[in-house]
């Protein structure tokens, strides 16, 4: 997915995993992240993504779109998106159309400033 | 698998030709050497030489959630409906040496994989199974010392001989760092503990294997088969060198390596690939490390099958992609087979897709008629013709490795990191510019899927009841401060730490408690940004 990202032109930041989300936020608040992007592949999805918010909040990067993939069943990814979540990927979404959402919503931060 | 019918290649990128025919395979003695005869070297037709005329393979679900209590209720159900040996499924803060307590630990008690804090958890989890008359496979690696020392204060409070105990503890750490990335301390004490694992277990626990190298996780990530068998060998290389090093002999403990391999959808590959390995471990026995005993030349593997080749669409396709990869691992002479469940793209599988999985297995194993022969494929033109290829592109990358100062060196400057990445991306862009076909993904797509599964539910409360567990146990336990001091003096001063961990594990330490005393002598690892 990085480099998926990296060659349609975007700068990407992989922090690699077992990364905790307050040195996720951290490290998007050092680089003025356009878009922060969580890969969860345990399950856990639902209480990261609030956590990942919630840290969010905590570190003033309202502004700034998350996004989550990975292996999300269908019945969450609806709970995500109300957890507030900016959206979501499941296993086998096309490289091309995460790449397509991923930049857009890069393009509408981008257009804020 | 490329779709260019004019000049199709395999997945790792071997032409395949219109027709094999004898002069692929060259002189026939030659042929006749390398392939041999089933049970000796080079092994090339399987380990043994019954094979499954002797006994079917060890069929074995990976399988844990919740609390010990839950997965022991898992096992049961499994042993019930067949399953002939258990395999553990651990949760990441098992993995990643900490507590069911701890913050970070808190959205993944349980989630992918049994919590287990403590011996008494493990005794727990093998409540009315026999260990020493059932064999268990522990998939684990950073806290496998320790995981090993709750498994045999387990066993010897069931009044299990140790002598007696089989299974394997996966315990492969290089394989972390490269692909699954459960590590914790750094490459070097965490070899260190490998070390000290596989010298324990030759001495004590002799009919348990104390390693399995792996290569499986590696081509879930992305790699191709070459890079499997080559990943896996120069792992296995490095792994010798460190045991020999310490004094140990080839000989000793090479009859207890075990390797682990995903089989993809590829069956004709993936049974060279399988062929080609056996006789890849055999050659550098032999000439690498001057192995003189044929058991210590000798390669047994469980395949895990494969779970990135499972699509979320059309999730029942799963059921006929899991057929063949099983299908592969029994034609390749598997030791021992996990089949994945229909709904892994998901969820962890329900029970109603583990039992289908297992009922896979039982099927090739009654119903087909490929066990009743030794090595079915052998003299296919196409089968040994790929086996010679594999095994001489493999051979070069281990070349390659080598070069780089082996895998330590190799893992430890990102380079294989990187090359997996690189395989990963371009097989996700052949799906995504359809030179290869997903059937229900790029390819007879259907756009209302219509199949509702009822996926597996992780039953929120067994967190709270695992951390009330953990409170209860810490509050009844007496001081274990001088026991971890101990496992400290023994960390810091190279003494093998299995003796005073499991002196530890019997007194009560938590494995939170345990992995902060190898924290505190080896410190952490993070992994290099490598892009």
């Amino acid at each position: 997915m990085a480099f998926a990202l990296r060659d349609a032109g975007c700068e990407v930041i992989y922090l690699g995993l077992q990364s905790t989300p307050a040195q996720i936020m951290a490290v998007a608040t050092d680089e003025d992240a356009d878009v922060i992007g969580a890969s969860i592949l345990s399950g856990a999805h639902l209480s990261i993504a609030s956590d990942l918010i919630a840290e969010r909040s905590r570190s003033g990067l309202e502004h700034v779109p998350v996004v989550v993939g990975g292996i999300v069943p269908p019945r969450d990814v609806e709970r995500l998106l109300e957890i507030g979540v900016d959206d979501v990927f499941p296993a086998g979404t096309a490289i091309a159309d995460v790449v397509r959402r991923v930049t857009a919503l890069a393009d509408g931060r981008q257009a804020q400033r | 698998m490329s779709e260019t019918a004019q000049n199709p290649t395999t997945g790792s990128g071997i032409p395949v030709a219109r027709l094999y025919t004898a002069d692929d395979l060259g002189d026939p003695a030659a042929l006749s050497e390398r392939i041999g005869a089933p049970g000796q070297p080079p092994f090339t037709r399987g380990p043994y030489p019954e094979m499954y005329r002797e006994r079917f393979w060890t069929m074995r679900q990976f399988a844990g959630y919740g609390s010990a209590e839950d997965t022991n209720q898992r096992f049961r159900y499994l042993l019930e409906q067949g399953q002939t040996a258990l395999s553990v499924a651990f949760d990441l803060p098992t993995q990643l040496g900490l507590d069911s307590t701890a913050p970070a630990a808190k959205a993944e008690v349980g989630r992918v994989g049994v919590a287990i804090d403590t011996a008494d958890d493990m005794a727990e989890l093998f409540d009315g199974l026999p260990l020493d008359d059932l064999s268990v496979n522990f998939t684990i690696n950073a806290t496998a010392p320790i995981i090993l020392a709750f498994y045999l204060v387990a066993a010897e409070r069931q009044g299990a001989d140790r002598s007696r105990l089989a299974g394997t503890l996966q315990n492969d750490i290089l394989k972390e760092f490269l692909a699954r990335k459960t590590f914790i301390y750094p490459p070097e004490p965490s070899m260190r503990l490998v070390g000290d694992i596989v010298e324990y277990c030759t001495r004590e626990v002799p009919r348990f294997n104390p390693i399995s190298i792996t290569g499986y996780h590696a081509r879930e990530a992305g790699c191709d088969a070459v890079q499997e068998l080559a990943f896996t060998m120069s792992d296995a290389i490095a792994y010798a060198e460190l045991l020999i090093d310490r004094g140990l002999s080839f000989d000793a403990f090479a009859p207890r390596f075990s390797f682990h391999f995903a089989t993809t959808l590829e069956l004709f590959e993936e049974v060279a690939k399988l062929r080609a390995a056996r006789r890849l471990w055999a050659g550098i026995a032999r000439d690498r490390f001057g192995a003189t005993d044929p058991e210590a030349m000798r390669l047994r593997f469980f395949s895990g099958c494969s779970g990135a080749t499972l699509t979320a669409q059309q999730p029942l396709n799963n059921v006929v992609r899991s057929t063949v990869q099983c299908m592969g691992a029994v034609l390749g002479g598997a030791q021992s087979i996990h089949v994945m469940g229909y709904d892994e793209a998901m969820a962890i599988p329900s029970a109603e897709a583990v039992t289908l999985a297992l009922r896979t297995q039982q099927i090739i194993a009654h119903e087909t008629g490929v066990t009743d022969t030794v090595d079915p494929l052998a003299g296919s033109y196409f089968v040994e013709a790929l086996t010679d290829e594999l095994e001489a592109r493999a051979t070069e990358l281990i070349g390659v490795i080598d070069s780089l100062g082996g895998a330590v060196a190799a893992i430890e400057a990102g380079v294989p990191q990187r090359w997996i990445a690189e395989s990963a991306y371009r097989s996700e862009m052949a799906v995504a510019n359809l030179t290869s076909v997903k059937v229900g993904l790029n390819a007879h797509v259907e756009e209302a899927d219509a199949t509702e599964l009822r996926l597996f539910e992780l039953d929120e409360l067994s967190r709270d009841r695992q951390l009330a567990r953990l409170d209860r146990h810490l509050a009844a336990r007496d001081d274990v401060s001088d026991a971890l001091a101990s496992l400290s003096r023994a960390a810091a001063s190279g003494q093998n730490v299995m003796e005073p961990l499991i002196e530890a594990a019997r007194r009560g330490a938590t494995l939170g408690e345990l992995s902060d005393v190898f924290r505190n002598a080896f410190g952490t690892h993070r992994e290099p940004a490598l892009w």
